[in-house]
């Protein structure tokens, strides 16, 4: 279903991949963290560097030519349908995993048709989500490979298959490392309802039941993969390079567009505060700092006004988000769904606290958050919010006019569905009004960004406005979602307690 | 779910697989001197915008004819004029005259996709959703099914998007011409259908049927009283419909003339590329083009064209019910296009609109013959670089379609009114012809499969150089041929008084 979208103009990931595909074919193994003839130097761990090596073996009956690492910028025809075809193929793991997802939903009773059954509703939503759609085959990753792979996990836990679950995560973490925002999830839970067989009545820990070898055979799996991938590069003395390539801290505490989290709030009130403070001729306009946070360039640079955010400062702050929920899974452990719960917290807390966050991570708390929605009317009503502003969030990926239709029909495809079939499943509406404004809101900014300030004179004086105005704008919407989830969370913690009593 | 939602969701999924398609290539890109469709269209605003309507149709020195001239009626003129005006507010460039020549621009490429789509979204896509749900029957879930497979139509999508042309508004004013006569607007459905005439001269294909239908109703309701008020209120307002699109030109005789002998250039000759049709595949084991004068070419056409609507159109005279005009409309326009004179091969959309129509009535015989349509013009496909486009709409057409209009369940003798087939073989009783025709589908979708493969990865024999397209439209041919004879069977061997329970429209 997927295969149809695969047929767009390229973006500069793609050139990133093909340069990966470059290095891995035509370097040895001990220049892969070294090598950075072009600017895209190989940032992802070792096993995607596998991964990569692999699939150029395919690539050179395509054309050999993209694997030479000096073509930069190489783009015949047949390197662009290898690189299509090669995320058409590896989606078939993200379709597997959907089916499997698909069958651990849990079902009422009662006749439904074909397309009110939960599990055709998830299916739908997750095979068409938008965001993944817009960035693994508009703009190119492998993202439904390595989603697929995580939903695979999740799936395997919610079947009571720990251990498939706790590999495929290792895998996962070891393709892309950006998945340790939920390792600390997958860890407690792990913990606390695997090592530990069994709990006592009132559902706290039996430290009496911890079974070692459990713990022992958790612990190799991590072991054996990451020694498979890292291990060749330990084994050269390369690890702190590696290290290096995988968490550029130089980066910046936004990317050049502002992912719409807390940073972004602090960022538009320190700006704000700052042209308030040259206007009222509280600070010089000389000792402010010229660096432009959406210059486009990525870079370092210092807040005007309030306090700069350091990378340690983001970390305690993420740590600190996603704390409770994961206190709550090892107080209260409420089976795979409490621990599926977690992961989006999770998965959401370190999008809105961490640092150079990359607006297309919201798709990590998306897309497992759609199993929760079609089980929990509430769940529903925060999915809703959640995927509407995180997916117009994904907007400034696609910039030309071209994809302007594209990215708006589909928009309006995957919202249309996703409202209208929750909202018969659960019968009702499922947003209160201030919600449903805010929302419709969206269509006013986005009409704003793309047709009326183009057209206005401070295009060129100011032309990160619409990417400030839309990144703000979301900004409110996910931390909205991001609270309201914390509170059904702590609700939900709440009445267990009651439970007891 | 609410119907207004799926039908939404259908169409927004409609309009992403167009914008799609349009955001490949298109005819002519890159290939100066003469380029192609697109460059025709975009020089017929350049010609409408800057010459008085008197010069459009006559070769003067503002104005070659040779260089795409405009070939079309009046009213496409009208729409190029109104586009040009739109152009020029964006950027003048667009339709400066003389210097726009060979115009190409990623701006000026997206404008003219624009165009299309929004044509598209006022006049085709509102008729065939009115189609669905007013004059088909089933469920309402069939209904909305019928509603994506008829917007999925490849052949349709690509030529429209993908080469370049504007087909959905004749098509769409044709079916809307169809709808509102099924409501039983008999004057309105008149006027739209002289509208899509008067777009496209092509659609004199589909004019037998709709005059047949008309007479017949008229001869039904009584010729003398209510029935000669009707042909009386039609033939004015075809008459007045005509005069008032040929405004401009009813001053001067010499201009009527000019743009009759602009749209009917019979000095072309029977046929020219390689077409799906009787005289190019024929050509192939006797050259008949070489061996008769052009006259005779002519004769030949006509007569063996009139013998082959003959049946259709007295049967629909004398009972003009939708059902029969339905299938009316696919018989004489797939007729037309096999026997008639100067074919090209993208009139092919001319019977595949109303085969449309009949997907929720047969779907097998339907789909077959919309997956052959869109094969037969694969080597123009391949020629505008719109291979990709081609491989993924047909796949998606056909999977939604075989899928969601349960062609296979609809499989049975019964469903697919083959008594007469099974009258003629009645040597073999025990054969299931259900059966048979599944296979023989699964076969050709096969075969089609293989040769669009082979066209693309293989190079041609030398001494053959056209080998892929003559295998391609030979092919096709057949195909297009036995489902002429299917659907004139159908058609006639459906009982006078038949009382067929899901028939909502009678006479």
């Amino acid at each position: 279903m997927t295969v149809f979208s695969g047929y767009f103009s390229h973006s500069t990931d793609f050139e990133v991949h093909r340069n990966w595909l470059a290095i891995t074919h035509s370097l040895p193994v001990s220049k892969w963290y070294h090598e950075n003839t072009s600017e895209w130097t190989l940032d992802y761990p070792p096993l995607f560097a596998w991964f990569e090596y692999s699939l150029s073996h395919v690539a050179q009956h395509f054309d050999k030519e993209m694997l030479v690492v000096q073509n930069l910028i190489y783009t015949s025809p047949a390197t662009i349908l290898f690189q299509r075809l090669s995320v058409i193929v590896t989606d078939i793991v993200f379709i597997y995993a959907v089916k499997e997802c698909c069958r651990s939903v849990r079902e009422e009773k009662g006749s439904k048709d074909l397309l009110g059954h939960p599990f055709f509703i998830l299916a739908a939503l997750l095979l068409w989500n938008f965001g993944l759609l817009i960035v693994d085959h508009i703009h190119f990753q492998y993202n439904g490979f390595l989603f697929g792979i995580l939903l695979l996990s999740v799936a395997r836990h919610l079947q009571g298959r720990h251990l498939e679950g706790a590999l495929l995560f290792t895998v996962l973490l070891n393709l892309k490392h950006i998945y340790l925002y939920i390792a600390p999830a997958y860890g407690i839970f792990l913990l606390r309802s695997y090592c530990f067989t069994k709990d006592n009545t009132d559902g706290s820990v039996r430290w009496s039941s911890f079974s070692p070898v459990r713990l022992v055979a958790l612990g190799s799996i991590v072991i054996s993969v990451g020694a498979l991938s890292f291990g060749p590069f330990i084994a050269m003395g390369q690890l702190p390079q590696v290290l290096s390539r995988l968490f550029p801290f130089k980066r910046g505490l936004c990317h050049a567009y502002w992912a719409p989290n807390v940073w972004a709030l602090y960022n538009m009130v320190d700006k704000a505060l700052s042209v308030l403070g040259v206007r009222l001729k509280l600070l010089d306009v000389a000792k402010l700092p010229k660096a432009s946070m959406t210059g486009g360039l990525v870079q370092e640079f210092q807040h005007s006004i309030l306090p700069s955010v350091s990378p340690s400062i983001t970390l305690i702050c993420t740590l600190l988000s996603i704390m409770p929920a994961v206190l709550s899974i090892w107080c209260r452990p409420r089976g795979a769904r409490g621990f599926l719960r977690c992961l989006v917290i999770c998965a959401l807390g370190s999008f809105m606290f961490g640092w150079h966050v990359h607006e297309k991570a919201i798709l990590m708390a998306i897309l497992p958050f759609s199993i929760l929605a079609v089980e929990s009317r509430e769940d529903a009503g925060i999915f809703l919010m959640l995927t509407t502003t995180g997916h117009y969030s994904l907007f400034p990926l696609l910039f030309t006019a071209a994809e302007l239709p594209i990215k708006v029909l589909l928009m309006l495809l995957f919202t249309l569905y996703s409202f209208t079939s929750l909202k018969k499943l659960f019968r009702g509406s499922l947003l209160n009004p201030l919600e449903t404004t805010y929302l419709l809101g969206l269509v006013a900014v986005e009409i704003l960004c793309e047709v009326v300030y183009p057209l206005s004179p401070w295009q060129h004086t100011l032309p990160f406005v619409p990417l400030l105005v839309t990144s703000v704008y979301c900004s409110l919407g996910v931390s909205y979602s991001f609270i309201r989830l914390y509170v059904s969370l702590l609700r939900q913690h709440g009445t267990d307690k009651h439970k007891q009593l | 779910m609410e119907n207004w939602s799926l039908v939404s969701i259908c169409v927004l999924f409609g309009l992403t697989a167009r914008w799609a398609v349009s955001l490949n290539s298109y005819s002519g890109a890159g290939k100066p001197p003469m380029f192609g469709d697109y460059e025709a269209q975009r020089h017929w605003q350049e010609v409408t915008y800057n010459l008085p309507v008197h010069e459009w149709y006559f070769n003067t020195t503002d104005n070659n004819l040779n260089y795409w001239g405009l070939d079309y009626p009046p009213l496409t003129a009208y729409h190029s004029l109104l586009c040009a005006h739109v152009a020029k507010l964006i950027n003048p460039d667009w339709v400066e005259l003389h210097a726009s020549r060979g115009h190409e621009s990623y701006g000026h490429k997206l404008f003219m996709r624009a165009t299309v789509l929004v044509a598209d979204l006022l006049i085709y896509i509102p008729a065939v959703v009115l189609y669905s749900f007013y004059l088909s029957e089933g469920s309402n879930k069939k209904k909305v099914c019928t509603v994506l497979c008829i917007l999925l139509y490849p052949g349709l999508i690509l030529i429209d998007y993908g080469h370049f042309q504007y087909n959905s508004i004749s098509l769409g004013l044709a079916l809307w011409g169809v709808v509102v006569l099924g409501l039983g607007w008999d004057v309105l459905g008149s006027l739209a259908f002289v509208l899509s005439l008067n777009y496209k001269q092509m659609e004199l294909y589909h004019s037998l049927p709709f005059f047949c239908y008309l007479l017949g109703k008229c001869f039904k309701q009584g010729l003398a009283g209510r029935g000669l008020f009707l042909l009386v209120k039609i033939a004015v307002t075809v008459l007045v419909t005509f005069a008032l699109c040929w405004l401009p030109f009813l001053s001067d005789p010499g201009q009527i003339l000019q743009v009759v002998h602009r749209l009917f250039p019979v000095g072309r000759g029977l046929f020219e590329d390689k077409v799906a049709n009787t005289w190019c595949s024929l050509n192939v084991l006797i050259k008949i083009k070489t061996i008769l004068s052009t006259d005779t070419q002519l004769y030949f056409s006509l007569t063996t064209t009139l013998l082959a609507i003959l049946p259709s159109s007295i049967k629909l005279l004398m009972k003009p019910t939708l059902w029969q005009f339905k299938l009316a409309l696919v018989n004489s326009s797939l007729a037309f296009f096999l026997f008639s004179f100067q074919v090209h091969e993208k009139s092919i959309l001319l019977p595949a609109l109303p085969v449309c129509l009949l997907l929720n009535d047969l779907p097998l015989p339907a789909i077959w013959f919309l997956q052959a349509s869109t094969f037969s013009m694969l080597p123009l496909f391949l020629k505008d670089g719109l291979l990709v486009p081609y491989v993924v709409t047909s796949l998606a057409f056909l999977f939604f379609s075989i899928y969601l209009l349960s062609a296979f369940e609809h499989c049975s003798e019964d469903k697919l009114r083959l008594g007469p087939y099974r009258r003629l073989l009645i040597c073999m009783p025990r054969m299931d012809l259900g059966r048979v025709t599944k296979w023989k589908f699964y076969f050709s979708i096969t075969a089609m499969a293989g040769l669009s493969f082979m066209s693309v990865s293989l190079a041609p024999p030398d001494q053959l150089p056209d080998l892929f397209p003559l295998l391609v439209s030979v092919f096709s041919y057949l195909h297009f041929l036995g489902l002429l004879l299917y659907f004139n069977i159908v058609q006639i061997a459906e009982p006078p008084q038949s009382v067929r329970k899901n028939q909502k429209k009678s006479n």
